[in-house]
């Protein structure tokens, strides 16, 4: 009940006014917005005051108020007995504001042009618009009084020309004898409309040509104003709609167009006038329009309009004939063509004539019965035999008529495809993944490749029937001997033609249809079936063509998959993409790294090095040099590569420099020269091109690592000397192997190919200890298996951790066999020094504990100081600093080496040495 | 010989670091905060508090002014010390951060985390994203150390990584088994990885090749530190059955083990100068000192 009375109270509530709007939830209510805050911008930004009773605004002085800073005092008011505040009188102006006052204000005060010395170029427009508008007006002509009425002023350009003698209507220049060409119109002509008095419009002029004594010479004309009103309407070029000034005469004979053909040219000239175009303006009149009100003679008004005025018979329009007004009958009238070529009734363009003379009509050939065995295949007719003879021949011609190649080459053995020739050869298909190639095309390119291949198809065929060739494959007589060719040609390979995948006429899915029945038919063999899958609407001809063509393409399936699939794989990417971002260097497969950790081959195997672009900022912040200044990357760089390249794959940068330290000096210069920091693609295909040369003979020997582990490690041990050499043959024959299989393979044989100079070096620099050392290392090897195992028990810790630690680190040593025994035979010596130290200070703690040999442990002692010494020279070697160092070495005393050893710990600052020094 | 054990009471003491000189340690403990000590005589100083989460690690400016720390709230705070505030925090990592370090004139903070970045955070501007991400790693980093122009990453995908910004390169060494630790020797040329299979390697930086092995404690699951000491001479490792072991470097001999406690030894740090180790583990922090610094043994 309440709520109804509320209702029902607020139903008789009356409102008045629009009601606040209601607030948000939250919102709070504004604060009014005090007085001096109050402000007004104008267009500009400025502030504004209300102002002004001119702009709507009122007077506000200070602050939007009456008043002013001081008061209610104006502070200009001065006033006393003796000075009085003179009275001004006030103008408007004084109660206006500057906007009043500037230049889009009621009273602008700019400087103008005034109508005395305007030009009158803007009355020109003015004039035309007038016309116009005395052309449009509802009682044409008015206009006219207008200008009659109106002030006549004249600027002050023209009265400098009266005073020097010009006069309206003439040009200006020198005067110039000249007959006049004005004629005075015809007297007989009547003037509709608001013709001027004579007098006073053309009187000048008029008498003016009408004078004209001989030895006078005359103003030059004056020039005619260019008209150049742009185009506004849809009219076709040139159409006139009703002109006025025709239409008004237009009744009018022939002399009267005259008149006008010759005054078009005054008139013209004097619409720019302002004085003398004012004359002209002529209303319309005619009874379409009514009567003007101008008009004197309007006793024809009510005439009846008889059907005798129209023509009632389409026929040659007589001139004349009334069509005047409308579009340029001017130019029909004047030309006068003859009988015969009036065909083209219709109006002719300005600047256009009709043709004198009619073209001779074409002549139309009916095209050429096409014979019954026609082919629109086209060949050209003497075709050369391919040959060697010709050869030079073929190629004159077919440069000399830019035919396309496969016409002049595909006779030639080099002509056939892979499967062609297998054929011919007998040899068997590929076997590959089904996917074709066909597949990756684009939908035109495999029509194009069909018709080629059709082309050719025949062209073979062709030449296989003329040449007779042994294997006699006779040009087929009928469809069925061509099928029965085909069948023959395909045999069995045709079981995955039309499989799924295939699909040459998917544009033409019936056709498609046709031909997947046809391939199956053609594989069960019913040869005499397939005409039946070939569509009956179809005359004999585009059957056999089609039968044809599915044969072709059963037979371009088979032999583009048989070939093709089998290089190809499937994408990694997605396939609409064809190239992928990859990171440019790509830490190389862990496996062999794990082998090398195992192996404890720190170093080379275990290392990757990468381009790194630092951020400028960093390099800031770490008060180092940017090392790439000009590069925008940040981050390892990026490179686009393409999905499908092998160089993805290939990425053998470090075998090459490993191996050059084996080798001999010549080869470590040119592995200096293309030593490939980043593998590009151009690198190694060029380094692959080079094999051959001697200089690159280093990329072999990566490779022929390879073969290498194939064979037993025994030359490799023995012979270390020769190893190097004897692998290089090898090495060709591995030339060919899997690219996969090779990019995998060179840490693997990387470390072979350090074994092996390892083992060189130890072999030539130590000769006389390799007997002994052999031995020992194998020993200590074996002892050290029991002996870590003693080394947590003497530290006092748990046995069976230190057992897991010790499979786990002594992982090589534990599964002894002769191949562990050859393994470290193999890569003891060459070690990376800085490892083989690290097992140095392993042996001598079982040394000491042991209390083995003195002598042993001093050997073993030089042996590190030259270790370490190999280490430093490799560390230089990479530097690039030395790389014969190794030579040296070898040369050197043991003397020397210590104290280079001593040198370059001096350098380096390594305290490790020092202290084993110790 | 344990000279000083200080009781954190900050739960777990995830890290305990030496500042740049080695007077004063910080402690990060599970309980969000961080603490500042003096070790030597075994005083807090103060608290740290504004994790959000329990801190992982932390490390001093060279100037002792302030204070980074990172945590399991994959932030990483920026300290004042004096005020105790958080200066700026970065956010930006998808996961634990597991190590923070100041470069040398403390203008970056690099912090690597489980997500398998490490970040390089501005500490001049107020910008609010790191410098430069490293996420060449394919695991989590579990260490990262800072020379004068290179950034060391130890990532459980068994690399060690060293950045070198003067010469923008990369160099990636395999190590095989997931890095726990990584540290640079003093005099810059090796690096020290301690790695899940319970093996410390010392690589030398430029070639990467090994040039020692120390194994003989147990690192199997946890993230421990390994230590090179102030003269490096000695490699240190804490390990999970309670020890602290010390090889000889060159050697590779084990030297030393000090039975710190029952629990795994959380995190070790060796004092920048002295022969003085700083070992957390469980709840509290103790301080080794040398033979000679007081009567009785000790490390060397």
């Amino acid at each position: 009940a309440a709520v109804e009375s509320s209702d029902s109270e607020e139903e008789d509530l009356v409102s008045y006014g629009s009601a606040l709007q209601p607030l948000q939830e939250g919102e709070r209510i504004k604060k009014p917005v005090p007085l001096q805050e109050q402000t007004v911008k104008d267009a500009k930004g400025r502030y504004q005051r209300f102002h002004g009773a001119f702009t709507g605004g009122f007077s506000a002085g200070y602050f939007n108020t009456v008043g002013t800073k001081e008061g209610w005092t104006p502070s200009a008011f001065v006033s006393s007995r003796q000075k009085r505040a003179d009275r001004t009188i006030l103008g408007p102006e004084d109660f206006m504001d500057e906007e009043d006052l500037s230049e889009f204000g009621i009273a602008p005060k700019d400087i103008t042009t005034t109508d005395d010395f305007s030009s009158k170029a803007k009355d020109r427009i003015k004039e035309k618009a007038r016309q116009i508008a005395g052309v449009v007006a509802p009682i044409p002509g008015t206009t006219a009084f207008d200008d009659l009425i109106g002030p006549s002023k004249i600027t002050v350009g023209v009265e400098l020309l009266r005073k020097m003698g010009w006069k309206e209507g003439q040009g200006i220049g020198p005067r110039v004898k000249r007959k006049p060409c004005r004629q005075k119109p015809d007297p007989t002509v009547k003037i509709y409309g608001c013709a001027l008095p004579p007098g006073l419009s053309e009187g000048s002029e008029d008498e003016e040509d009408e004078y004209q004594p001989e030895n006078v010479t005359f103003a030059p004309k004056d020039v005619m104003p260019v008209d150049l009103t742009p185009k506004e309407n849809v009219h076709g070029l040139g159409y006139k709609g009703l002109d006025p000034s025709q239409a008004l005469f237009g009744v009018s004979g022939r002399e009267h167009l005259n008149l006008f053909t010759g005054g078009s040219e005054e008139t013209s000239n004097l619409l720019g006038d302002l004085r003398h175009s004012k004359g002209r303006k002529l209303g319309i009149t005619g009874q379409a329009f009514g009567v003007g009100a101008l008009e004197e003679e309007d006793d024809d008004i009510y005439a009846t309009d008889t059907l005798s005025k129209y023509d009632t018979v389409l026929k040659d329009e007589e001139p004349g004939d009334g069509l005047y007004g409308w579009t340029a009958p001017k130019q029909y009238k004047s030309k006068r063509r003859p009988e015969g070529e009036f065909k083209y009734i219709g109006k002719i363009l300005d600047g256009f004539s009709l043709a004198s003379k009619s073209s001779a009509p074409i002549k139309i050939y009916p095209p050429p019965s096409l014979p019954r065995n026609y082919r629109p295949v086209h060949y050209f007719r003497p075709v050369i035999i391919a040959g060697n003879e010709n050869c030079h021949l073929r190629k004159a011609l077919e440069e000399s008529t830019g035919k396309l190649e496969i016409d002049a080459t595909q006779q030639s053995r080099h002509a056939l495809n892979a499967s062609q020739r297998r054929e011919q050869l007998g040899e068997t298909e590929l076997k590959g993944p089904v996917p074709s190639i066909l597949e990756y095309l684009s939908e035109k390119d495999r029509e194009r490749l069909k018709e080629l291949k059709q082309a050719s198809e025949q062209q073979m065929k062709a030449k296989i029937g003329s040449q007779q060739s042994p294997n006699s494959r006779l040009q087929p007589a009928s469809l069925e001997d061509a099928a029965h060719k085909w069948q023959m040609l395909l045999g069995g390979q045709l079981a995955n033609a039309g499989s799924s995948d295939f699909k040459p006429f998917a544009k033409n899915p019936e056709k498609q249809k046709r031909y997947e029945n046809f391939v199956k038919s053609l594989k069960k063999g019913e040869k005499d079936t397939l005409e039946r899958f070939l569509d009956p609407n179809m005359t004999e001809w585009e059957r056999g063509r089609e039968q044809e063509e599915f044969f072709r393409a059963a037979m371009f399936y088979r032999s583009s998959n048989s070939t093709l699939s089998s290089r190809f794989t499937r994408a990694k990417y997605e396939d609409d993409v064809d190239k992928v971002e990859v990171p440019r260097d790509q830490e190389n497969d862990i496996d062999d790294k794990e082998t090398a950790v195992k192996m404890k081959m720190f170093g080379k195997l275990t290392r990757d090095k990468f381009e790194w672009h630092p951020d400028k900022l960093l390099c800031k912040r770490f008060n180092v040099r940017d090392p790439y200044p000009d590069s925008s990357v940040v981050g390892l760089p990026k490179v686009k590569r393409d999905k499908y390249s092998v160089f993805n794959f290939l990425t053998v940068p470090e075998p090459t420099t490993s191996v050059t330290q084996a080798t001999n000096e010549k080869i470590q210069d040119s592995n200096g020269l293309n030593k490939p920091k980043k593998p590009s693609r151009w690198d190694v295909s060029d380094k692959e091109k080079e094999k051959k040369d001697s200089i690159s003979e280093f990329i072999s020997l990566a490779r022929s690592k390879a073969g290498v582990q194939q064979q037993p490690p025994v030359p490799a041990t023995e012979d270390c000397g020769t190893g190097t050499s004897e692998i290089l043959p090898t090495l060709v024959t591995n030339e060919d192997k899997n690219q996969e299989e090779e990019s995998g393979r060179p840490p693997m044989d990387l470390f072979k190919a350090i074994f092996v100079s390892s083992s060189d070096e130890k072999s030539s620099s130590s000769e006389e200890e390799s007997d002994e050392e052999q031995q020992p290392t194998t020993s200590e090897r074996e002892s050290e298996t029991t002996k870590q195992v003693d080394v947590p028990d003497s530290s006092s810790s748990n046995v069976q951790e230190s057992v897991t630690a010790r499979t786990d680190s002594g992982i090589s040593s534990l599964p002894t066999s002769k191949q562990e025994l050859d393994a470290t035979e193999e890569f003891g010596p060459k070690l990376p020094p800085a490892f083989s130290s690290g097992r140095f200070c392993k042996h001598l703690d079982r040394k000491e504990k042991h209390r083995k040999i003195r002598e042993r442990h001093k050997t073993k002692k030089e042996r590190k100081h030259k270790k370490e010494k190999k280490k430093k020279h490799k560390k230089q070697k990479n530097k690039g600093k030395h790389k014969n160092k190794k030579t040296e070495k070898d040369s050197s005393s043991d003397t020397t080496d210590s104290s280079d050893s001593l040198s370059d710990m001096d350098t380096t600052g390594l305290s490790p040495k020092e202290l084993l020094r110790k | 010989q344990r000279v000083q054990t200080l009781q954190c009471g900050q739960g777990a003491v995830r890290a305990a670091r030496f500042n740049a000189d080695g007077n004063y340690c910080l402690t990060c403990g599970s309980d969000k905060t961080v603490k500042l000590w003096n070790p030597h005589k075994g005083t807090a100083l103060r608290t740290y508090q504004g994790h959000g989460y329990e801190v992982l690690d932390a490390a001093g400016s060279f100037d002792n002014s302030q204070i980074c720390s990172g945590g399991a709230d994959k932030a990483v705070a920026l300290w004042d010390v004096t005020t105790g505030q958080v200066v700026r925090k970065y956010r930006g990592h998808a996961g634990k951060v597991n190590c923070v370090q100041f470069n040398e004139e403390a203008t970056v903070i690099v912090s690597g985390s489980i997500d398998s970045t490490v970040r390089c955070w501005d500490c001049r501007s107020r910008r609010p994203d790191p410098i430069q991400v490293l996420d060449e790693a394919k695991d989590g980093i579990s260490s990262v150390k800072l020379s004068a122009y290179e950034i060391l990453t130890g990532s459980v995908d068994g690399r060690v990584r060293r950045y070198d910004l003067r010469t923008g390169q990369l160099c990636s060494d395999y190590i095989g088994s997931p890095i726990t630790s990584v540290c640079f020797s003093k005099d810059g040329q090796c690096v020290l990885a301690a790695s899940l299979d319970s093996t410390l390697r010392l690589l030398d930086k430029d070639t990467g090749e090994l040039l020692g092995e120390y194994t003989g404690h147990r690192s199997t699951t946890y993230r421990l530190d390994c230590v090179l000491n102030e003269l490096d001479t000695h490699v240190g490792c804490a390990s999970e059955d309670g020890h602290v072991y010390f090889w000889d470097l060159v050697e590779g001999s084990l030297a030393l083990s000090l039975p710190v406690g029952q629990g795994v030894v959380q995190s070790l740090a060796f004092h920048p100068r002295l022969p003085c180790v700083l070992v957390a583990t469980q709840g509290q922090v103790t301080l080794w000192r040398e033979d000679s610094f007081q009567p009785e043994g000790g490390p060397d």
